[in-house]
């Protein structure tokens, strides 16, 4: 399998701050990924500039052959639109708008007429065992509801990658699992390559290999023969 | 299926007689639970009768307890692997893996390398659980959580002893 993410070498500092000092890594397509760290390691920073949010100081990261860190912030925003997938810790819905508007939101953004953004959004309610909650608003739902809402936005426009970081960090444990169940199968299901940060064990186990990143490098665990 | 190992590793790090390693086992891995002398004695002729240590001559005042043993090769090559191979995953053993630990620190290993790979064999463990539970019924699936949360416990411990090594290290050496 060849490698859809790739960070090569990457360096980045906040100030004089560093929190990447030579992280390389390799993701394959259709592979679920933990990225597992200590709080402060990098690992939230590694994934942002895998996703085009940050750019490194130092270093190369390419997407699907293409090397991105060198595109302009027009171009980054456009790729995350299109071809990127996102679910933060906190849902980080609109409260202004309802549950469908949020999902379909990235559609929108995309220059997608309304009526069918819409239809594809709601398509995904089922999916995500949130039928009924269409027209409600963020205030309205809970916090597993909001996160799958979320999960639902990260995923409405097939995108290539999903990047998650900490996605069920605000939910007790039964509620994240269930949030997990859900982006595993919704994943595996359209061949989504998933990226996901967690400090949660539980969370890690439902990736398919894990890296470590302390002092902003990844350490990939020595492979065990007959592990995997 | 501890103490051999623990004893073979004591004895890398110096030639000893039956009683120094005795209480250097109680004082770092007994806690409370202290090493019979009869088991030392047993243990040490099983090694030697092994070809993993070599018991010297009995010092003047015999008895078991004055002769000293030294570790052979092939003793120091058995502990190399072990301090460096992870640990089957299940409950309740983290004697085991704080036994390698500072064995490892002691010897001079690298014993960051080796909690990588045992997180590494608890990951792939608990993905095997998650799978377990995703496919099996509620009998299975309460079976698989326990696990996983007991495995989730040592990996916890695992972290927080990556973050500790360096003071535990400066406890443990000589």
């Amino acid at each position: 399998m060849s490698a859809l993410v790739e960070a090569r070498d990457v360096h980045l500092s906040f100030g004089p701050t560093p929190a990447l000092r030579g992280a390389t890594l390799e993701v394959a397509q259709g592979e679920i990924l933990a990225v597992m760290g200590p709080s402060g390691s990098g690992k939230s920073t590694l994934l942002h500039c895998l996703a085009g949010i940050l750019v490194p100081d130092a270093g190369e990261v390419h997407f699907s052959g293409r090397r991105i860190d060198v595109l302009g912030e027009a171009d980054r925003s456009a790729l995350r639109r299109d071809q990127f997938g996102f679910v933060f810790q906190f849902g980080q819905l609109v409260p202004e708008l309802t549950a469908a508007e949020n999902v379909a939101l990235p559609l929108l953004l995309g220059g997608e007429r309304r009526a069918t953004a819409l239809v594809r959004a709601r398509a995904w309610f089922e999916r995500l065992a949130l039928a009924g909650l269409e027209e409600r608003r963020s205030g309205e739902l809970s916090g597993g509801e909001q996160q799958r809402i979320a999960l639902a936005r990260g995923l409405v426009g097939q995108p290539e990658v999903l990047f998650a970081d900490e996605p069920t960090g605000s939910l007790d444990s039964l509620t994240g699992e269930r949030v997990m169940d859900l982006l595993t199968a919704a994943a595996r299901e359209h061949g989504i390559t998933v990226v996901l940060v967690t400090h949660e064990p539980r969370v890690a186990a439902y990736a398919d290999r894990e890296v470590i990143v302390r002092d902003g490098k990844v350490t990939s665990p020595a492979s065990l023969v007959g592990a995997r | 299926m501890t103490v051999p190992y623990a004893l073979l590793g004591l004895l890398e790090r110096e030639p000893s007689h039956g009683y120094d390693l005795k209480r250097d086992y109680d004082a770092y891995f007994g806690r409370g639970k202290p090493l019979p002398f009869g088991q030392v004695y047993a243990t040490l002729a099983r090694l030697a009768r092994d070809g993993k240590v070599i018991a010297g001559e009995a010092e003047p005042g015999a008895g078991p307890d004055r002769k000293r043993y030294v570790i052979t090769e092939q003793g120091a090559t058995e502990v190399e692997m072990w301090l460096a191979e992870p640990v089957e995953p299940e409950p309740h053993q983290q004697t085991l893996l704080f036994v390698k630990v500072v064995l490892a620190l002691m010897l001079g290993r690298d014993a960051e390398k080796y909690l990588d790979t045992q997180r590494a064999a608890h990951l792939q463990r608990m993905r095997e659980l998650t799978e377990v539970r995703r496919v099996g019924g509620v009998v299975d699936s309460l079976l698989a959580d326990h696990g996983l949360f007991h495995l989730e416990a040592d990996l916890r411990w695992i972290d927080l002893t990556v973050a500790r090594l360096s003071a535990l290290a400066r406890e443990v050496r000589p």
